[in-house]
């Protein structure tokens, strides 16, 4: 195999096996970042050296070293996770310069589990945005379509991997932020279940609904990036204790009859046709590899924006709290004569942070204010429970639910940074996922007539990603969508 | 203070310090006095991505403190985020408990030499301490503020007890019996010069009889029992001040200037944070489980109360002095193993609250560093009882063996401080002490039986406090009756 045509982890693997080294690997993806993401911006930093130093040690490893199951495999981190000794600013002004002093959990197993490192992506600013356009670093650009969003906030990370820069890479989902971009980058990008996967070292944005997932090309290597990262973690009281199933083994036994929800009702309204008629086509091939399709009601999802538009934000604007410029990375320059620690918090936070950012931190602190509580967080939590009875009920009949994991496919830059409440409404098919803490799935099921990828969502029920995945890789083997690259990935594509 | 026709209505906010060796939410220790942030980790500084991870130790003593309390523990309670900037809060926010604290409703009761206390407790929670600014004095060329963060994530409780208490001096009463139940059931070394413990203050004045409560005042920075006193004092006065004035007194947070003795407005209503508490979703619900409980109740040692009542059944002591014996399990083990040496509780009880607590408070030192083992003043006592020392050597004795290790017996034959028993050695004391006291001698005669004292000291005096004094009586008696 040329290492021209690298592209998933099993590639890596093959190459490997066949006399290849890591650090042949890691330059290749390096060379081709060097390339081709001037074009993307999907990378913030680059850990060139490192990686290749890493690679080598890897490679200086005796013939009886222990059998690594991501040995040699190049991964791209969004730079909301901590990663020791290299910059992690969440894509802030207000973070800027930071270098973490600890390796988040995640990267301590990704690392553990022989991958490297090769450097942090872009993102929407500590997460906030669907579409990488909020970032101090600017706009990261969308492989099938330089002029389009890759969907955010980890657009970064779903762009690098589409574009062939790295043949994995972790992002963070809180109400969408790896399946949309996934499905605008037309690559497979997955939320665990909330508490499959340590937070410890995740930037917090809402601890309620954080959780840290794999990008990859196909459903195996989500799998098997998954496999690394899942898992309890004492630093992490919210992490499940729940045994880890063998997700690569689940990827290579594809559901053979599987039930399939589809909540119908929801999908008439708001919906592109487009994305319409290439997901109806998509239930029609899940259907003729032997899936029972039903209809399935979900009387509250229509809630899910507006509850996630108010817890999300509640706790973001207690998370953000300690970026107040007292202890580490920016702080406003002030005037001796007139510096106060009020102006000093005053001018840190206003400078150091970007609009949306605020905006947020405005609604949430607003949410949680004396008085309105019981209004907004506390009914917001409420409705929580009711959209997770729905999908409980839906479970009793169904494997899994599956809808489109966005209403449109990708849009121009710039083309709704003036309409917030319109990027929010793009929410409304993977907010519950957070909402309820269940686990998701984008895939790539086709594209529009603009020739932009829409993604295919599946939801299972709570630490089913076993399923998720069985039910994946059957849609996947009927329809490898991932074979197509975009034109970004240059001459690779298709293969 | 009826005198003034207002009646006083005080509350207590406590914080304590809990004894564990690391903190609340990681592994940091809570050691104090070492070199600044020499006990930090990201999560203790709240660096970005760290994650608090509930400390076992802090939910068990926080259980037998809300026992010690007689407190209900919940079986589920909550941690909430409490929301405000400040530079030694590295989160911004500060982990505690607010709508489902760890125990609920419990009260202390005590009796003082008036009566009966009873003082109901609210709640007991759970909660982390911050960092401490280090601030630039005046006149300072560093004019920085600096921040140590080893404080930061130290386990406190919360004690917040009902209004019920009536007077500054009843304030400090229930502060000294709190801190004797917390430092005897274990829970907090009760230091508070180093912030292990420390106080607030709700206190409002309501006329004479009635019951709906004033507008009340907190009053923090209430770090010794004086302090408390005095500043529930003083706040007493200035709301009686202002009501007599004819105005009203405003809700507010104030603050003990010591050095000003008064108390001084920190922040009004109007400024008050809005501290937007919510549940902390980085912690699950603490789950107590009713074995759990049991446990702890189970390994619970004796409370001041029960020790009290204790020493007045076994010893026959009353009550008041009791109290006085019982406020630390260290000073009642003294007492009770100086009572068993000297076979004579009530003289022992009156050297522990006499010469030994005179002593201590002298030296500014607990029972821990007492000089003079119980069993070696238990040997003392019995020389009194057997008459070979008199009551006033044995002081001079008790003070000769404080802190050298040397015995009663050593001292009284090294230094002949033996009771003079011999009638013929002491008959020419008392000859010369009538012959150089005429007067007092003929005011006895005339029937003056007061004047005897004195001559009784005179000769005490004389014989450095060595005679024993019920022969210098008889003596006397009959001297001055040959006399006559």
């Amino acid at each position: 195999m040329e290492l021209s045509s690298l592209g998933t982890i099993a590639d890596v693997r093959a190459a490997l096996r066949n006399g290849a080294g890591a650090v042949d690997v890691c330059a290749e993806f390096l060379d081709r970042i060097a390339a081709r993401d001037g074009a993307i911006r999907a990378f913030t930093h680059l850990a060139a050296d490192r990686a290749l130093e890493r690679a080598a040690a890897l490679d200086g490893r005796g013939p009886d070293a222990p059998a690594l199951p991501l040995l040699g495999v190049p991964v791209a981190i969004k730079d909301n996770i901590c990663t020791r000794g290299l910059p992690t600013t969440a894509s802030s002004r207000i973070l800027a310069g930071y270098v973490p002093p600890y390796d988040a959990t995640v990267i301590e197993r990704l690392t553990a589990a022989g991958a490297v490192v090769i450097g942090k992506t872009n993102c929407d600013e500590f997460a906030m945005g669907s579409t990488t356009e909020h970032s101090v670093r600017g706009p990261s650009r969308n492989p099938w379509n330089p002029a389009c969003v890759p969907g955010g906030s980890s657009g970064g990370s779903a762009a690098a991997v589409a574009a062939r820069l790295a043949p994995a890479a972790l992002g963070s989902d809180t109400g969408g932020s790896i399946r949309q971009p996934a499905a605008f980058c037309g690559i497979v990008g997955m939320k665990p279940t909330y508490g499959r996967v340590s937070r410890y070292g995740l930037l917090a944005f809402a601890s309620s609904l954080d959780q840290i997932g794999p990008f990859g090309l196909t459903v195996a290597d989500a799998a098997a990036l998954l496999q690394a990262i899942a898992g309890p973690d004492p630093r992490d009281a919210t992490s499940a204790g729940a045994a880890v199933p063998a997700f690569e083994e689940a990827a290579a036994e594809p559901a053979r009859n599987p039930t399939i929800g589809v909540p119908w009702s929801i999908l008439e309204n708001g919906v592109d046709a487009g994305v319409g008629a290439v997901f109806t086509a998509a239930v029609e091939t899940l259907r003729g590899l032997g899936a029972t399709i039903v209809d399935v009601p979900l009387p509250h999802a229509e809630y899910a924006v507006p509850t996630y538009y108010i817890v999300a934000p509640a706790e973001a604007s207690s998370n953000l709290a300690r970026y107040d410029g007292v202890r580490y990375a920016y702080r406003a320059p002030l005037d001796e004569r007139d510096a106060t620690l009020d102006r000093m918090y005053d001018r840190t936070r206003r400078h150091g942070f970007g609009d949306e950012v605020k905006r947020r931190i405005m609604l949430g602190t607003y949410a949680l204010s004396a008085g309105y509580y019981d209004a907004y967080y506390l009914k917001a939590q409420q409705v929580r429970t009711l959209i997770r009875d729905d999908y409980d009920a839906a479970f009793r009949r169904v494997d899994a639910v599956a809808m489109p994991t966005t209403p449109t496919t990708a849009f121009r830059i710039g083309e709704r940074s003036d309409d917030p409440l319109q990027l929010y409404m793009g929410d409304v098919f993977t907010a519950g996922a957070n909402l309820t803490g269940l686990p998701a799935i984008s895939l790539p099921c086709g594209r529009d007539g603009a020739g932009l990828p829409v993604g295919l969502q599946l939801i299972g029920p709570a630490f089913g990603e076993e399923t998720l995945i069985r039910v994946g890789a059957a849609y996947e083997e009927q329809a490898p969508w991932w074979r197509e690259a975009p034109p970004a990935a240059g001459a690779r594509g298709p293969e | 203070m009826s005198d003034t026709g207002f009646e006083p209505v005080i509350g207590l906010e406590i914080h304590a310090q809990l004894l564990t060796d690391t903190k609340i939410f990681c592994g940091c220790a809570t050691r104090f006095g070492a070199a600044p942030n020499a006990h930090v980790c990201p999560v203790c500084l709240g660096l970005p991505g760290a994650l608090p991870v509930l400390n076992r130790r802090v939910v068990e003593l926080g259980i037998r403190a809300a026992l010690a309390l007689n407190c209900t523990v919940q079986p589920l309670s909550v941690f909430a985020r409490k929301n405000y900037f400040y530079p030694d809060l590295p989160k911004g926010y500060q982990i505690s408990q607010y709508e489902h604290p760890l125990a609920t409703e419990g009260a202390v009761r005590y009796a003082q030499d008036d009566g009966d206390r009873v003082v109901r407790i609210i709640r007991v929670h759970l909660e982390e301490d911050a960092g401490k600014s280090l601030h630039a004095a005046a006149g300072d060329v560093d004019r920085r503020t600096h921040l140590d963060f080893n404080r930061s994530g130290v386990p406190l409780i919360e004690i917040v007890s009902h209004p019920d208490l009536r007077s500054p001096a009843e304030a400090a009463g229930f502060f000294t019996r709190l801190r004797g139940i917390l430092t005897t059931v274990g829970v907090t070394d009760g230091n508070m010069e180093e912030g292990s413990l420390r106080c607030d203050a709700n206190v409002s004045i309501r006329p004479a009889g009635a019951s709906a409560l004033g507008v009340k005042v907190e009053v923090k920075n209430l770090n010794s029992f004086r302090f408390l006193q005095r500043a529930i004092e003083f706040e007493i006065h200035r709301q009686t001040e202002v009501v007599r004035a004819g105005k009203q007194v405003e809700q507010e947070t104030r603050l003990w200037d010591t050095a000003a003795n008064r108390t001084v407005s920190m922040r009004s209503k109007e400024d008050a944070h809005d501290y937007r508490y919510f549940p902390e979703p980085d912690l699950p619900p603490v789950e107590v489980s009713e074995a759990w409980v049991a446990e702890v109740a189970a390994a619970l040692p004796e409370l001041p109360e029960a020790r009290k009542q204790r020493l007045v059944r076994d010893y026959r002591i009353p009550p008041a002095e009791a109290a006085q014996l019982a406020d630390t399990g260290a000073l009642t083990a003294y007492f009770e193993a100086a009572a068993a040496a000297a076979g004579n509780a009530k003289a022992a009880a009156n050297w522990v609250m006499g010469e030994v607590t005179r002593r201590l408070k002298a030296d500014g030192g607990g029972i821990g560093a007492v000089g003079v083992s119980p069993e070696a003043l238990g040997r003392l006592i019995r020389m009194v009882d057997a008459g070979t020392v008199s009551g006033s050597a044995a002081k001079t004795v008790f003070e000769r063996m404080y802190g050298t290790g040397r015995g009663a017996q050593e001292i009284v034959e090294a230094e002949g401080l033996a009771q003079i028993g011999d009638e013929e050695r002491l008959l020419d004391v008392v000859t010369r002490v009538i012959a150089d006291n005429d007067d007092a001698a003929s005011r006895f005669r005339n029937g003056n039986e007061g004047s005897l004292g004195f001559l009784v000291g005179q000769v005490m005096r004389a014989t450095g406090g060595r005679a024993n004094p019920r022969l210098v009586n008889a003596l006397l008696r009959r001297s001055l009756s040959d006399d006559a």
